[in-house]
């Protein structure tokens, strides 16, 4: 068994010349949360898109439990299974209302019945607090709405990590509260998570570890308290005084 | 990937002018248009039965065939459409490459030509029935333009779609075929209604093969008779009054679609 749920190891991204990613290394234990901070353009959502392969590593390795991800040999989709991802835009399935999309992945890549499969969705939606927009569509729902669903049609596939890239970011503020409690059930209930967000209630409330990043590379590391009562780096110093 | 303003008609039009859902006056220029050909049709046989009511009894056949080939070749069209705009997109090489060539060819023969070519060229090979001939060119031509309008579809469907079902678990063509393409149906309704219409009209060429639609009926009066302008006459109007009748319902649609927008 591995150490670690989630291992990045010497990870690279480069697009063209621009290096989106120099040298990352970064270790999340089983039960952890660990936010991911910095200016836009820091490579923090670029690392958290390599850990599902939705982007593919330039140079280095990252592996979800004993599963290398980076390894073109390893089946990704059965990585994906494991890995819940939620967007910054949601990206519901528009076509599909609040209770398909939460079991559409369910009847088509692990062949749950559908009735079962909706037993599933029925019990994530109340999970979310939306038992009754199960019959909604996107459309129909507030941004804050479709993030909670956008979280339980993830977490359907019982996923062992969660994946966040900037979860609250498209919100209107009023939202923000609503999508936040849901992940910090989340949190409490012991699920690895991976959270690119500068949200630092969210941070102090729930986060084992802090990672600030900038220009691609991860500057600092550590507690929340650490991190964001006493930085040790220069940068990290300026960035939090811009976003504070 | 450009993505596709989703207020954005995708205009691939050769069909009828769509009319303006803004345009209220009982003198819009769809309700002259359409009410004048309808009045008219109407209005000639009554004043002169000789020859027009005659014309009107012999065409209706006509009219049944040109539905026959419209409907049939888009049906077909739609199919190999989809799998021309899939293959226009597709990540392999040689798929892309014969999809592409596919759509190339088509829209640089003129539609009177492909007809030709299948019927009388090809028809050294096998000799296929005439009916049979004029659907396939009128699919194999109209395939190609409804392949680019799935292609601008499928590219209309937000990046984040594909992301999310594949973050999921599911395989590419999962995602392609349970999340992209039912969302494309909706961007593609409006166009692929404007590529009926072109169709429709397009049909009129099939009558060079003798199949005998609306336009042979025609002639078939008129070089029985002598009486052109009439039979022409009457001919032209019924051809207005179908596409202008089904301008109004692909401008319906659009307008559904937009309140039902759920994008």
């Amino acid at each position: 068994m591995a150490e670690y749920r989630i291992q990045i190891k010497d990870a690279s991204k480069n697009y063209g010349k621009v290096e989106a990613l120099k040298n990352a290394n970064l270790n999340i234990g089983a039960g952890e949360v660990v936010l991911v901070i910095g200016p836009s353009g820091s490579g923090k959502s670029t690392m958290l898109r390599c850990v599902n392969k939705l982007e593919t590593l330039s140079s280095g390795d990252i592996w979800v439990d004993d599963d290398c991800v980076t390894d073109p040999k390893s089946d990704i989709r059965k990585i994906r299974e494991e890995v819940g991802m939620v967007f910054q835009s949601f990206n519901l399935f528009s076509h599909l209302t609040a209770l398909k999309n939460i079991t559409l992945a369910l009847t088509t890549v692990k062949h749950t019945s559908s009735e079962e499969a909706e037993k599933i969705g029925k019990q994530l939606l109340e999970r979310v607090g939306l038992s009754d927009k199960e019959k909604s569509y996107p459309g129909q729902l507030s941004g804050g709405q479709q993030q909670r669903v956008a979280i339980a049609r993830a977490l359907a596939m019982n996923p062992r990590v969660m994946l966040f890239d900037e979860p609250t970011s498209a919100l209107d503020p009023e939202m923000i509260k609503e999508v936040l409690d849901v992940m910090l059930d989340l949190a409490k209930e012991g699920m690895t998570m991976m959270v690119v967000s500068h949200e630092m209630g969210f941070a102090k409330a729930a986060a084992d570890k802090v990672v600030f990043m900038d220009e691609g590379e991860i500057i600092e590391t550590g507690t929340p308290a650490e991190v964001f009562d006493s930085p040790k780096e220069e940068r990290t110093k300026t960035f939090l005084q811009h976003i504070l | 990937m450009a993505e596709i303003d989703k207020e954005a008609r995708i205009e691939v039009t050769d069909g009828a002018l769509i009319p303006d859902s803004a345009e209220k006056s009982i003198f819009s220029a769809w309700n002259i248009s359409f009410f004048g050909a309808l009045i008219i049709l109407i209005i000639l046989p009554i004043v002169s039965p000789d020859p027009y009511k005659e014309i009107l009894l012999f065409i209706p056949d006509g009219v049944a065939k040109t539905f026959q080939v419209t409907v049939l070749s888009i049906i077909f069209a739609l199919v190999v459409g989809l799998f021309a705009g899939l293959g226009r997109l597709s990540r392999v090489k040689i798929i892309n490459r014969i999809a592409t060539i596919y759509v190339e060819v088509v829209r640089g023969i003129p539609l009177l030509v492909q007809l030709f070519y299948i019927y009388y060229a090809l028809g050294k090979l096998v000799q296929l029935p005439r009916m049979t001939s004029a659907i396939i060119a009128m699919t194999f031509c109209y395939g190609a333009y409804m392949g680019e309008i799935f292609r601008a579809g499928i590219q209309g469907v937000p990046q984040g779609q594909m992301e999310a079902a594949l973050a999921l678990g599911m395989t590419r063509s999962q995602a392609i075929w349970k999340v992209i393409i039912p969302q494309t149906f909706k961007i593609i309704l409006p166009p692929v209604g404007n590529e009926f219409i072109a169709l429709l009209k397009d049909s009129s060429l099939v009558s060079i093969l003798a199949v005998s639609d609306l336009l042979r009926r025609g002639r078939e009066y008129a070089s029985t008779t002598f009486m052109y302008f009439e039979t022409y006459t009457i001919v032209a109007l019924i051809y207005l009054v179908i596409t202008l009748f089904l301008s109004r319902i692909v401008a319906y649609m659009e307008k559904r679609l937009k309140i039902n927008g759920r994008v």
